[in-house]
This record gives C-alpha cells, structure tokens and sequence, in this order.
C-alpha cells in the first residue's frame, strides 16, 4: 500500500487516523495473544481446565490432563516466537522491496532454506540442531538474493509483480530440486515430508532454545532498522537525500529478516502467507510507520499462528491438521484479494 | 510464444529491409521460407520422436533386436520380447508420446491465449487441482482409477474456471490471473499436503508416486481415455488455432477480425483442460513439460504461424526422453515427472531473467 501510487484523501485519512490509537490496538492485540496462548494450553483433542495447568506448570505429570498440557506448552510457546519471527520478517521483507506481495514463502526464501536443510540432511548427514539452523539461515540468504536479484533484473526495478513471479518460480524450481534429492532416500523421505508441511506438532523446549539466540539477533537488527524503513518507504532518492545509507539500511534490514524466516524455517518447515496477511492488517490498524508497524506485526503474527494451530487441532479432532496447511488456506485468499485490488497498470 | 517480445525483436531487425521497399514479392517469399522451416522442424520433430520411441522400445535391462520388437508390434510371439517390448515397454513409450502430445498442446494453448509464457497450466493451478483431487481420491476415498481421472478430469476444469472467474475484472489480463492462479495453487498443494499426512503408508506410495508424475506400471488401460481425448480435443483446439493467433493482437482487434472472443476462448479453456486433465489423470502432473514445450517451440520454429502442432511434437519429445534419462542415466530410477521438473526449473528462472531484462512487462 505504500509502495506504489499517488495517495489520495481517504490513503492519508487511513495513515493518519490511528496515530492516536496505536498504543491501544498494541495492548489489545497483546491481550489476545494472551488469550489466544492459554486457550492454546487448554483447547486439543482433550479439554484442559486451568487448575490441572497450573498444577503441570509445577512440573506435575501425573494426570492425562497435565501430561497433555506439558505436550502443549512447548509446542505454543514455538507457535508464538515462530508467528512473531514470520509477521515480522514479512513486514521487513515488503518495507525493504517497498512491495505489497512480498512474504517469505512467495519470495521462495522459505523453501531456499527447505532445499539447503535437505540436502545437508541427505548429502553431508547433518544432525545437530544448530547446524540445521545455520545451513538453512544460508539457504534462505542465498534464495532471497537470488529472487531480488532475478525480479529487479530490466527496466522498473522490482515491481511487485516481477518479484511475485520470479518467487514463484524459484519457489517451483527449488520444490522440484528438493523432490529429486528426497526421492531415492528412502529413509530420510518420511521425516522430510511432515517437515515440509510446516508445523509445530514436534515443538521440544530443546530445538526451541536452540534456535532463541538466532532470532533474537534477527529482531534486534529489524528492530534497529524500522527507522532505515521508514526513509527507503520515501523511495531511495528521497531516502539519500534525507541522509540515509540507502544500500547499507536495506541489506541490513534484509539480513535481519532472512535470518528471521531462515532460523525458524529449520525448525517448524516453511510456513507460507503469515508474513504476507499480517503486515497488511497492521497497516490498516496502527499505521505505516515501521517503528511501530514491526513490533506490532510480531505481536499479530504470533497471535495469528497460535490460532491457526488451534483451529488445526479442532478441525480435525483427534488427528490434528498442520499448522502450515491451516496458514495456506486463510492466507491464500487474502494474496488473491491483494493481486486483484491491485491496478492493471500495476500488475 | 512470447509473441509481444517475438515480434518485438523482428520488427526492430526488419527495420533495414523496410527501408527496401516491401513488394508483394518479398512479403510471400518470406512467408513461404517461414512455411518451409515450419515444416522441416515439424518433419525433424517427428522422426525424431520415432528414433525415441523405437530405442526406448528396444533398449532396457535386455536389448532386442529391431526385428523382434517389430515381430511382436506385428503381433507374432517372440521369446521373452513378447512380454517385455508388448506388456511393458510398448504401452510406456506409447502412454509417454500421448501424454507428452497433450501436455505440449495444452500448456501452449493457455500460453498463447494469455500472451504469457508463465501461464502454463502447472503454474497456474490446474495441474495442483488435478493433484489435489486425485489424492483425495486415492488416499480418502480409496477409488479405483476411473473414478480417480474422472474426479482430477472435473477438478482441472473447476479450478480452471474459478481461476478464470476470480481473475476476470473488466476483462482478464494474462498476469492477474497467473498470480491468482498461484494463490490457489497453493492453497490447492496444502490440500494435497494435508491428504497425504493422513495417508495409510501403502496409499502413500501410490499418491506419491502418482503426485511426481510417473510412467511406471503404464497399461493400455490408461492409453485408452488419453488417446481419444487427443483424438477429440486436439482437432478441436487446431480448429481454433487461427482463432488464438488473432488473439494475440489483443480482443479488440480480434473482435474486429471477425473472432467471437470470449466464445472461441470457452471452447478453447475446455478444450486445452481437458486434455491436460485427462493426461495428468493417467501419469499425474508431469512437471513443466506443459510449461516448457511452448517456448522450446516458439525458439526453434520462429515466429509466425501456429505453434500448437510442435509443441506438441516437443512435448512428446521431451517426455520420451526424460522418461528413458529417469530410467537409465542414475543409480536410482528417477519418475519421469522429477526428470522434467530439475531440466526445467532453471529454463523457467531463464526465461524469467530473460523476459525481465528484455523490459517486457511479462
């Protein structure tokens, strides 16, 4: 919505209204984070009330009821720093390339980090967590340079449709490679396969603490580049003139991001369209200025992936459905609405 | 393929012949040069797909002879080529040189209609709403083939027409709709994703098998539906193939021409689904084939002139050889489907780079 176009009265009317309101939208989105967190304890195949959490919080595990909620407790706490990594880097993602459509999984940055874990998985036996975050991190730089550089390629720049495109593509290209390195590997085919749905089923508090360190250095740098944001949103001409690096400010900003959707890809799979959805409903709610807009799209983020796993697990009740099929199906209709608001010229 | 870059590139190297003065002369014996390369490459094609087919027919785990496997073609019984040319390696290669004809055609078709080689029915969600279709059949409601073509033959033309209807906004243009194509395809491959995590592990081999694109366990049992799909459709979408090349010129100058626009573009969506759907129903999705074989062909016969008979020619190609590579070249047999996908993933980012450097808005 910033990036293209001249704004009319009613754009500035939206920029402006919630300058007042902000800090309210913040705690309320906060508040259902919070409600959102405990129905996630309570709420699966099996009913939990709050007495029997409170007790597994005391490290009880007698109970079915308390086992189960020391089964959900890793398992929501991945889901919220996992949607808050994934808001997050996306609102970096569509500041940086000043692009509506831009989102890990469109970009093909989340199945750049796919291919790299499997082919460290299949090719150099890579086991320890660590590692798996590090190759996939490197994956995932390689694949966003690589889109960013084949969509700016000729005349305009990258559009948003030039990126969307060479994402997808890459995106298919990338699932074709992984399909050929999988395929004859008989033994590591069935882990590969329920990875790459994207989910949070397998939450430990081990490979969540593994991969802590990694994504607070990623939102640190995002957060420390929310101003930079701002002064590219002007355009980089404006941006230069105003006294910014425009080059440094937009590959920190990026290596913030990358880092953010790599780390948490090698954990829970490529998960699609939260980074997309969520910066749009920011925007709408608090405003365009990224100071505000990046915490808040982490805020939303992980409010929206906790309750996509929800809904995963009543869906199908006693199975449970993937929180990435869950985060497709919301999410895809939102690009669709996106693609066709957006001008012909502009597509 | 590609015609607005095509035509594009020509016009600018056809600046000095201009200049010449353009006679009646020049104009048909250019035509006619175009006309015999259009054949040559067409007659190149095809005794090429022959040379193929008869060496995916002869070699294997064991080499017949020329002779045997024409005696059993001919209907004799040779030794051991009986069951293996007839039962195993003729349907194949036939299953493999129709699929590929249809694929070719098909993806052409929607190429040339939407003036985009990135329209191809694999990226835009066709082939995923086969896919996702056909593994609910197999894995959900455990069916038998017919029923499993017949339900990835229906769900094809849905989502071929939800995606035609959700990109339509005072006319449809080309990139609008292979954008929301990709949006419902990937809500479409979730789908997919979920019915296989539910799969039973013996229905799994299958799905799998079937969602890569296979030519394995080919019979005469999948030949049938797809020969006569071609056999119908085929004639059908070269009957329009004037039709579409108008087209390009955009509605309005089609309209003016004498085209029923959105009348010829209903028969033709029908049409080029129908024989993509039918193919994906006997092999699955065979990556990029329907995708690659329309700008393969745009290269290699110029521009000017129909490109639906050899793409399809390329497309049959592409799928005989990928086949007989996924078979034989690695330790491991490959599906034919992986084969096409890794040879065609890097065209696809070329053609990309290619069309973004030529500042074409795609």
């Amino acid at each position: 919505m910033t990036a293209s176009g001249t704004l009319t009265a009613p754009d500035v009317a939206i920029v402006r209204r919630p300058r007042r309101l902000r800090g309210v939208w913040l705690l309320g989105a906060l508040g259902v984070l919070g409600l959102l967190t405990v129905a996630s304890v309570m709420v699966g195949s099996r009913e939990v009330g709050l007495d029997d959490i409170v007790a597994a919080l005391g490290g009880s595990v007698d109970g079915f009821d308390e086992a189960a909620v020391a089964k959900r407790i890793p398992r929501t706490v991945l889901a919220v720093i996992a949607g808050a990594a994934l808001g997050m880097s996306g609102a970096v993602m569509q500041g940086v390339t000043r692009n509506p459509l831009a989102d890990p999984g469109i970009l093909g940055v989340n199945l750049g980090a796919s291919l790299a874990v499997v082919i460290g998985l299949a090719y150099f036996g890579l086991s320890s967590a660590t590692s798996f975050i590090w190759v996939a991190i490197a994956g995932a730089a390689v694949a966003a340079l690589f889109v960013y550089t084949v969509g700016s390629l000729g005349r305009g720049g990258a559009t948003p449709l030039k990126l969307a495109l060479a994402g997808a593509a890459t995106s298919a290209a990338l699932a074709s490679f992984v399909t050929a390195v999988v395929l004859p590997r008989n033994d590591i085919a069935g882990g590969v396969r329920s990875w790459q749905i994207g989910g949070v089923g397998g939450a430990s508090f081990d490979s969540t603490l593994q991969v802590l360190p990694f994504l607070l250095v990623g939102f640190a740098i995002c957060f420390l580049s929310a101003r930079g944001l701002n002064s590219l949103a002007l355009g980089d001409d404006l941006a230069a003139g105003l006294g910014e690096r425009v080059a440094i400010a937009r590959g920190a900003a990026s290596l913030g991001a990358v880092v953010l959707c790599g780390a948490i890809t090698a954990v829970t799979g490529p998960i699609a369209f939260v980074g997309l959805v969520v910066p749009h409903a920011c925007r709408l709610l608090i405003g365009v200025d990224h100071r505000w807009l990046l915490p808040f799209s982490a805020v939303l983020g992980a409010a929206l992936l906790t309750g996509a796993d929800i809904i995963g697990r009543i869906a199908a009740r006693p199975g449970e459905v993937d929180v990435g099929i869950i985060t497709a199906l919301i999410g895809a209709p939102f690009f669709i609405y996106i693609v066709r608001r957006q001008k012909v010229r502009a597509l | 393929m590609n015609a607005s870059t095509v035509h594009a590139s020509t016009a600018t190297t056809d600046v000095p012949t201009q200049r010449r003065e353009i006679t009646a002369d020049t104009v048909a014996s250019s035509r006619r040069r175009r006309a015999t390369r259009r054949r040559a490459v067409m007659a190149v094609l095809g005794a090429l797909i022959v040379v193929c087919f008869a060496i995916t027919l002869m070699v294997g785990q064991t080499f017949y002879p020329p002779a045997d496997v024409i005696g059993v073609i001919l209907g004799h019984d040779v030794a051991g080529a009986t069951f293996t040319v007839g039962r195993l390696r003729l349907p194949r290669a036939v299953l493999a040189v129709l699929v590929g004809l249809c694929f070719g055609i098909g993806g052409v078709t929607f190429q040339t209609m939407l003036r985009n080689p990135l329209a191809s029915p694999d990226i835009i969600g066709i082939s995923s709403g086969a896919s996702a279709a056909a593994a609910f059949a197999i894995v959900t409601l455990s069916l038998g083939e017919a029923q499993v073509s017949a339900f990835a033959i229906v769900a094809g033309l849905v989502v071929a027409l939800v995606v035609y209807g959700l990109s339509f906004k005072s006319g449809v243009v080309g990139t609008r709709l292979i954008l929301i194509g990709i949006g419902i395809a990937a809500m479409l491959d979730s789908v997919t994703a979920y019915v296989l995590s539910q799969a039973a592990e013996w229905d799994l081999q299958e799905a799998t098998r079937w969602l890569t694109g296979s030519l394995n366990g080919s019979n005469w049992a999948q030949v049938v539906p797809v020969l006569v799909a071609l056999a119908v459709l085929g004639p059908v979408l070269v009957g329009q193939s004037r039709n579409l090349s108008m087209g390009q010129l955009g509605d309005d100058t089609a309209s003016a021409l004498g085209v029923r626009v959105e009348r010829s573009r209903i028969v033709v969506i029908i049409a080029a689904v129908g024989l993509i759907a039918f193919a994906t129903a006997a092999t699955g999705p065979i990556a990029f084939v329907a995708f690659l074989a329309g700008p393969i062909a745009s290269r290699i016969v110029g521009p000017g002139g129909s490109l639906l008979i050899p793409s399809a020619l390329v497309g049959a190609l592409l799928v005989l050889v990928a086949d007989f590579c996924g078979q034989f070249a690695f330790d491991t047999r490959f599906p034919v489907g992986v084969v096409t996908g890794v040879l065609g993933a890097p065209y696809l980012i070329y053609l990309i780079v290619r069309t973004n450097r030529a500042g074409g808005s795609l």
